[in-house]
């Protein structure tokens, strides 16, 4: 039996022990914030927070998230200000991948609260946006930066 | 009227439609009036098919066209709300069903709002008269004194006003006005139409987690089920052995599912399907299959050659689409006098749509029926393959469309949401199909490999006397056809109606087989034709050693509609939306200036260029130019874009820089690093780290967007940002480097 913390509940998980964290999230809890894009760890969509860092969870299997606090897009209390900040600069199109990139920065911003371009760059290079939004990504975080700062 | 009844409807469903538009207390105006313009001709004008009003005052409007990135469900029902006078903050939109009574809703072409625009205003406008008129019966006083403010009809003498929702139920029992009796707002009077602070509905629950895209749909009951599909198009399964299969936890059976019978249409690929508790349990269940599959005749498909089979077509002449004077002659004189001929090759490879969100669907069959959730960008497509492959009438398929996580063409394609049916009948249960990453990549409709060959004849001036232009690809029609081998609408895609003031010019199109299934990609043949075209004008310009942007114009030639003898968009397209040499030449002059292309253009070389590119495509003007820097590795950065658009009447701006800001991070996925290949019929790609699209360290650093104010009709903002963005950025290469490159990707070529 593996235990660990989802948006501050207690869960337990006695499934294969392979499965990635993303199906569990998914499938199992009902938690469909947390997105699939390549079950590679390639493209970001599935971020969530594992003891306040972002990981990816579609290659984090259960195994190694027993004893962790797992956060995800539905455990971010709205409107967060990099939320805010993605509403105001009107960052999505598609919005598929934006959950995944909303977690990303907001682990950024907790790192690093005044990032520069170059800084978000090589924090968010992880997350893909086939629609392209990037540019709106970088503005909503310097945004978000101000905000909290 | 050729609505399904409503109430069975909702039975069948369950009560998934809760809240549905049909439901609603006070339907406005229950009659049919006379049938829509253009490609919604089919749709009867129903405004309660379009919209409701609750007695609480809340607005119901139905978006018929699918969300995939492009803002279409947002854009469409904000028309209805202006021309209504209702406030958007109590606005509810529901998302229609696939049903033929909304007419056309294959969102793709950039034409949700195009064909749509004049409807919409229409519905809008007709309540508003309505609620006027109960409004002001119910005062005893004359129409012509009311007028409205959001959500509130008044009246001007004494001011009294009466909400929409308390005059929603009596003006249902009105009469129809007619057309013609119905004013539209004047452009002066819209609160929505046009402005800034328009932004997408679905925005909060995106950023919440909230939105529920195909991938996020479930069904009471449900299975998963993952297919290991033929790898080559057209195997069957000789033998298959799961025994491994099934021993992996959470797997419950495996079902084989029948090959396609050509052409492939929208059918199911065919192969293994694992069916499982959940979806790890299906694709770790499928990784221990071991299946035998048959020869197809695509596995003769092997990029290499082909390329060579393509190209060496592109120099054989190949079928006139459009002639213009006679460029036999031109060249025959051109030599003779010892005129200058030059001669270009360019080479695009096949692309792959890679929406962030991989084919899924949840299906139930059940008593002959069949209710579909999917990310589909056409849900009657949906119902019409469903029933082809089941056998059943279309009017059986129930077809919610969910949010769609991208869709760039792929999901206009519903061969995963008919997997789902054929695996739900045989399981008697909803089954949910998901789609690997690796399932995407490999068995993607994509977009069509192509070749193009072009030669020119200069006059003294430097101008060209004569332009011939020929391409080669497996066409879109083989999908459909399995005989197909030329082009068709792909013609009027940027290949037929070339703008440029050239005496003689010949367009030509040369048969090629298909291997792998082809379809349409964000923009289609635009990208390869914008490609030769605009890399080829560019050539040009050098040649004449002429600046790029003044060339580009001259090329343009005066202002002036162009004839082209109704080969280049449809005649419908024709007249309303006639090729206008004045408003492509304001984009190229807008976006010279925007850019300072006068002085930054002069800084040119070291590592540095910038190049430019326009082009007509869905309707819009759409001019580029594109900054390049090389690092010392050779490799490229985009530290600017600069991007003049003119798409007539728009609706929401903001929305319409987000569209042509993706555009330039698309086209530069395209031009940089994205190539599908096969080997003996297979694809060679298969994720994100051997497919690459554009992550944002690579990203152009800054794309701006100027939208030309225009009261024209509206056209498509979608596509037409990403043409005109390779050639540009190739020509940016050039000025950067002295390299010509003619194909695709950039990163194939070594350029230090």
């Amino acid at each position: 039996m593996i235990r660990f913390k989802v948006n501050g509940k207690e869960k337990s998980f006695d499934g294969d022990p392979d499965m990635p964290l993303l199906w569990y999230l998914r499938d199992v809890a009902e938690l469909t914030g947390t997105k699939f894009g390549c079950g590679m760890a390639l493209c970001g969509a599935c971020t969530v927070h594992q003891n306040g860092a972002a990981i990816r969870s579609c290659t984090t299997p259960m195994k190694e998230v027993g004893g962790a606090e797992i956060t995800t897009i539905e455990g971010i209390a709205p409107m967060h200000p990099v939320q805010k900040a993605w509403m105001e600069i009107r960052v999505p199109q598609c919005g598929y991948c934006q959950t995944g990139q909303i977690m990303q920065a907001i682990a950024l911003l907790k790192e690093n609260k005044n990032p520069s371009d170059l800084e978000i760059d090589t924090a968010m290079s992880g997350n893909l946006c086939r629609c392209g939004t990037y540019q709106r990504i970088r503005a909503a975080i310097h945004q978000a930066a101000k905000e909290t700062a | 009227m050729n609505t399904i009844e409503s109430v069975s409807r909702r039975v069948f469903l369950r009560g998934a439609l809760v809240g549905g538009a049909f439901v609603l207390s006070a339907r406005l105006i229950p009659e049919k009036l006379w049938a829509a313009e253009g490609e919604a001709a089919a749709a009867p004008f129903e405004p309660s098919l379009w919209m409701s009003i609750a007695p609480d005052g809340t607005v119901t409007i139905v978006a018929h066209r699918s969300e995939m990135g492009c803002g279409s469900r947002t854009a469409l029902p904000l028309v209805v709300a202006d021309e209504l006078d209702a406030e958007w903050s109590r606005v509810k939109i529901e998302q229609a069903i696939g049903d033929p009574k909304y007419g056309e809703q294959d969102t793709d072409g950039s034409h949700s709002v195009r064909s749509n625009f004049d409807l919409m205003r229409q519905v809008g406008a007709t309540g508003r008269m309505m609620l006027i008129s109960a409004a002001a019966a119910q005062w005893g006083v004359s129409p012509g004194d009311c007028t409205t403010e959001p959500h509130f009809v008044v009246h001007r003498g004494s001011g009294r006003k009466l909400g929409y929702g308390e005059v929603a139920a009596a003006a249902a029992k009105l009469p129809v006005p007619k057309k013609e009796d119905v004013p539209l707002k004047d452009r002066s009077q819209w609160r929505y139409i046009g402005k800034e602070k328009n932004s997408l509905f679905d925005l909060p629950e995106i950023v919440t987690g909230k939105a529920i895209f195909g991938m996020d749909a479930t069904m009471p009951g449900m299975v998963y089920a993952s297919i290991e599909h033929p790898p080559v198009l057209g195997q069957k399964i000789k033998s298959y052995d799961d025994k491994a299969a099934l021993k992996v936890p959470g797997v419950q059976k495996t079902l084989t599912m029948e090959t396609f019978k050509p052409p492939h249409l929208f059918q199911p690929l065919g192969g293994v399907a694992v069916i499982a508790d959940n979806t790890w349990a299906a694709f770790k269940g499928r990784k221990s299959l071991k299946i035998d599959w048959d020869n197809s005749p695509h596995s003769v498909y092997n990029s290499g050659p082909f390329r060579k089979t393509l190209e060496t077509t592109s120099r054989q002449p190949g079928k006139v689409v459009r002639n213009v004077g006679d460029v036999d002659v031109a060249f025959a004189k051109a030599a003779e006098t010892g005129g200058k001929i030059i001669e270009a090759e360019y080479y695009t490879p096949h692309l792959a749509h890679v929406s962030m969100e991989p084919p899924v669907a949840v299906v139930e069959y059940r008593d002959g029926k069949v209710l579909a959730w999917a990310p589909t960008q056409n849900p009657q497509a949906v119902q019409e393959t469903i029933a082809g492959v089941l056998g059943i009438k279309k009017e059986d398929v129930t077809c919610h469309v969910t949010l769609l996580g991208g869709g760039f063409g792929r999901k206009s394609k519903p061969d995963q949401v008919a997997e789902a049916a054929v695996l739900s009948k045989q399981l008697g249960k909803p089954v949910k199909v998901v789609w690997s990453r690796e399932d995407d990549i490999h068995f993607d409709y994509f977009h069509s490999v192509a070749a193009m060959y072009m030669k020119a004849a200069i006059g003294p001036d430097g101008r060209p006397t004569a332009w011939l232009q020929r391409t080669v690809y497996p066409p879109i029609a083989s999908t459909f056809d399995a005989t197909a081998r030329y082009a068709d609408d792909e013609m009027g895609l940027g290949w037929n109606n070339l703008p440029f003031d050239i005496a003689n010019h010949r367009a030509e199109n040369g048969p090629a087989d298909y291997h792998v299934r082809i379809g349409w990609l964000r923009s289609v043949a635009n990208v390869y034709h914008a490609f030769a075209i605009h890399s080829f004008a560019d050539e040009l310009a050098h040649n004449a050693r002429k600046d790029s942007v003044q060339y580009l114009l001259d090329l343009i030639g005066p202002a002036r509609i162009v004839n082209l003898d109704a080969k280049g968009d449809d005649a419908q397209d024709a007249l309303k939306y006639p090729l206008d040499t004045a408003r492509l030449r304001r984009v190229v002059e807008i976006v010279a200036e925007k850019s300072g292309w006068a002085k930054r253009s002069a800084d040119k070389g070291k590592g540095r260029g910038m190049g430019i590119a326009a082009h007509r495509s869905f309707l819009t003007y759409v001019a580029t130019v594109v900054e390049v820097e090389l690092d010392n590795r050779g490799q490229v950065h985009i530290p600017n874009v600069w991007t003049a658009v003119d798409a007539g009447t728009v609706v929401s701006p903001d929305n319409i820089r987000n569209q042509f800001e993706g555009a330039a991070v698309f086209g530069t996925s395209l031009a940089l690093f994205s190539e599908i290949t096969a080997t003996n019929g297979m694809i060679d790609q298969s994720n994100f780290n051997n497919h690459q699209i554009t992550r944002m360290n690579r990203a152009p650093r800054h794309v701006d967007v100027h939208i030309v104010q225009s009261e024209a009709p509206p056209a498509g903002v979608g596509e037409p940002g990403v043409p005109p963005f390779a050639p540009a950025l190739f020509n940016a290469v050039f000025a950067a480097t002295g390299k010509r490159v003619r194909e695709l990707p950039l990163s194939k070529t070594k350029l230090v």
